[in-house]
């Protein structure tokens, strides 16, 4: 039995949270909430250079091929700090959106462009309301041209291009790729829960778009890079969930109240107790998760749901206890808490809800017991 | 990742099926208390160099590896050989031995422990000290080369049938309470003991109240120095085994069946919204747990220790028993009241679990001590501020009545 991450999957996280520390403190992100940059150009140069935004591509389209353990490290070690990178979207969905579906030309195109940190993509599924869904789907290609509104896109402010899922006029779901800065785009900043994710609402006016490749079946291709980014988003959210727990223990140990430190008693203990079993119980089915996305096994939709799910469950937890343990100073924009908090919620809903992930895992399920 | 074997632990796994091949079949047990067979059993695992895998050669072991242990429990568990009755004597009591006790105790007690020849108990708790065991009040006096025992033990696990027992004891009401113990073993057939067996809320007996009224042990079974009981009792818990997260009774595959078999509205009951969350949710509980005991498998398997970061299996495991029981009584409605095992779903095996899982939050920890252990051990969080540790034992206060 050898449950764990790979030792070369090690070297780089440790490398990261090394790099991390120094180069993204919490002052980064703060920079983008108090809007004096959009995201850290620099941090993602660097991260271009250690071959961080190449993991996950092809040495032939200019990428490391260092495998979907790394990644999953990398987010980790990102989601512990809350880096002020486009990761989630361009690194992980985008990306994983042209390996799979992408014709060659379009990955010779892009793939060395992004593993070099020269372009940014996000994903543009969400039409406002609701879980992601074939019928929820408004956003139509007709001879080449991309009519709809899709919001909220994570990123789209600082992304070159974008992979949109639109259906064609036979009804037909797909993934086409547009260039942000052609014609007929307008892009609007929008409030969001989490400031930091540089999230648009982009409309589309007779946009023209090329399909992405012309091998996807579907709904099942959209599923399939919702499967493999929930692995990874569930390896972010587990270094988020740590990062609190952190955080709340380093605070209970050094705030005093009624003459003692607030860590030593019980009600404090017992809730950063549940916190590290809740992270604990996230990080084993993350792992699981991150070995059926390497195997690409039949049981990656089902390892994903569940990682994903745990991970939502264990870093909503874990944000919402560190604020509590941080008493008055948790409510405030000037501690950290709040950063977490948010992000938690964000990615628990970026690629659907929780109500959309257990249907999700409940629908797996359901299919193994009837065989 | 790789969830086979090494090569030296697939060659150890072959070795043990092929024992428990040509011996298991015949002591099978469904009542893992059993005592049935149970000496038997033991006797051929000795002789098969499995009765005590990670104990060092000298003293009858193998001189295996903690993951050599886990591999033999894995399979043994097939044949439902888990005999519990000897888990406190091996697992808690020798190891106690192995510290404190002379060559030569080691040479009389150590092989009929281990060939399941002799049982032991251990006799910890009392009615006015669980959790707080440090706040135990039998008192231990010095009586020449003897020391006199009256007081009161409870939750003793086979006290009635055993031959042999470790006891702390206070020796010393003036000394602060962690200061004035002291640690014995003794003969259970010693005059002066009583064990009364607990019925519990299952029904079922599986401790016992054991009253020590003027019991005599001489000075040569005292382990540790006087006053030194509580340091001897640490080594005692350290010892105790690595908990499997499976506190026992329906998971989720069990709750998964039921609730394919019954039906809400017409329909499967599984289809039904709010059913559906609650299996979500044990399902990611259950896979985390299973995963959880792959890691720390995974840890023992390149020969690290177990450590506190396991008590979240016992914790979660227990937690989990309850409510997985509780709900299935609920799907099977108002028929959830009938224990009759022809008349209720799964042999009434959620309603024997919904009895058994309040045991399970209590013994060997309870649900708040495992989650201190966490805090302080694991997190790092300061110690509890104690107002009982520098008074004199006999200053403490001990509620109305006492």
């Amino acid at each position: 039995m050898n449950f764990d991450i790979s030792e070369d999957a090690k070297a780089v996280a440790n490398t990261a949270r090394d790099f991390l520390r120094e180069h993204s403190p919490m002052t980064a992100i703060r920079r983008v909430f108090d809007e004096e940059i959009q995201y850290d150009a620099e941090l993602w140069k660097s991260m271009a250079e250690l071959g961080w935004l190449g993991a996950g591509i092809p040495e032939k389209f200019g990428g490391f091929e260092l495998g979907g353990e790394v990644l999953c490290v990398l987010a980790e070690e990102i989601g512990r700090v809350l880096a002020p990178v486009p990761f989630s979207t361009s690194v992980s969905l985008a990306t994983s959106a042209i390996c799979a579906h992408g014709s060659d030309a379009q990955k010779c195109d892009l793939l060395p462009k992004m593993a070099a940190g020269e372009i940014i993509g996000t994903f543009a599924l969400a039409e406002g309301v609701g879980d992601p869904s074939p019928a929820r789907i408004e956003a139509v290609v007709e001879n080449g041209r991309l009519n709809g509104n899709k919001y909220p896109v994570a990123d789209g402010s600082v992304a070159d291009f974008v992979v949109i899922v639109a259906h064609d006029s036979a009804g037909d779901i797909g993934l086409y790729f547009c260039d942000l800065s052609a014609s007929g785009i307008t892009s609007t900043p929008i409030e969001s829960v989490d400031p930091s994710r540089n999230t648009v609402s982009l409309s589309f006016e007779n946009v023209e778009v090329e399909p992405l490749g012309d091998a996807w079946q579907g709904w099942q291709s959209v599923q399939n890079i919702l499967d493999q980014a929930a692995v990874i988003l569930a390896f972010e959210q587990t270094g988020g969930a740590q990062a609190c727990l952190e955080m709340a223990r380093d605070y209970a140990i050094e705030r005093y109240a009624f003459g003692r430190p607030i860590g030593s008693f019980q009600a404090v203990k017992h809730k950063l107790a549940n916190v590290y079993i809740a992270t604990e119980l996230a990080r084993s089915n993350a792992y699981y998760g991150a070995w059926a996305l390497g195997e690409n096994s039949a049981e990656l939709a089902q390892a994903a749901a569940t990682a994903h799910l745990s991970a939502c469950n264990a870093f909503q937890l874990a944000a919402r206890e560190n604020i509590q343990t941080h008493g008055g100073m948790g409510i405030t924009w000037e501690a950290d808490c709040h950063m977490y908090f948010r992000r938690a919620k964000s990615l628990g809903l970026e690629i659907g809800g929780s109500l959309f992930w257990q249907e999700r895992l409940m629908s797996q399920l359901e299919q193994q017991a009837t065989g | 990742m790789d969830f086979n074997d090494t090569p030296e632990e697939a060659e150890f796994r072959t070795e043990v099926r092929a024992f428990l091949q040509q011996h298991g079949d015949k002591y099978r047990t469904r009542d893992s208390f059993s005592r049935k067979n149970a000496k038997e059993w033991q006797a051929i695992k000795a002789d098969a160099g499995y009765a005590a895998i990670t104990w060092p050669t000298r003293l009858g072991g193998r001189g295996g590896t903690e993951i050599q242990q886990v591999i033999y429990d894995e399979e043994e568990r097939h044949y439902e050989l888990v005999y519990n009755v000897f888990r406190v004597g091996l697992g808690m009591c020798m190891p106690t031995l192995f510290a404190y006790a002379t060559e030569e105790q080691l040479e009389r007690y150590v092989e009929p422990a281990l060939r399941g020849e002799e049982l032991w108990c251990q006799l910890f708790s009392e009615p006015a000290a669980g959790s707080d065991l440090a706040g135990i009040r039998t008192k231990a006096e010095q009586d020449g080369d003897e020391w006199v025992i009256n007081g009161q033990k409870i939750w003793t696990s086979f006290a009635d049938t055993a031959d042999f027992g470790i006891l702390l004891a206070r020796s010393d009401f003036d000394a602060p309470k962690h200061k004035g113990l002291t640690f014995f073993f003794l003969d259970m057939k010693s005059p002066g003991i009583e064990c009364r067996p607990i019925k519990q809320i299952t029904g079922d007996s599986h401790f016992c109240e054991v009253f020590f009224d003027d019991v005599r042990i001489p000075d040569n079974q005292r382990l540790g120095k006087i006053g030194g009981g509580w340091k001897v009792a640490l080594t005692t818990l350290m010892n105790e085994r690595m908990a499997v997260g499976h506190a026992g009774g329906p998971d989720f595959e069990e709750i998964f069946a039921l609730a394919q078999s019954l039906e809400i509205d017409g329909q499967p009951a599984f289809k039904n919204g709010a059913v559906r969350e609650k299996l979500v949710d044990w399902f990611i509980t259950c896979q985390g747990v299973k995963y959880t005991n792959f890691r720390l498998i995974t840890a023992l398997s390149q020969g690290q220790q177990p450590g506190p970061e396991a008590s979240i299996m016992k914790l979660v495991g227990a937690e989990k028993q309850q409510e997985i029981a509780s709900y299935g009584m609920d799907l099977i409605g108002m028929g959830g009241n009938v224990m009759d095992k022809e008349l209720s779903p799964m042999a009434a095996a959620f309603q024997d679990s919904f009895l058994f899982a309040p045991v399970s939050q209590v013994a060997g920890g309870t649900n708040e001590i495992m989650r201190n252990i966490i805090a302080e051990r694991v997190l790092g969080l300061p110690a509890d501020i104690r107002i009982d540790k520098d008074v004199p034992f006999r200053d403490l206060p001990t509620g109305p009545g006492k």
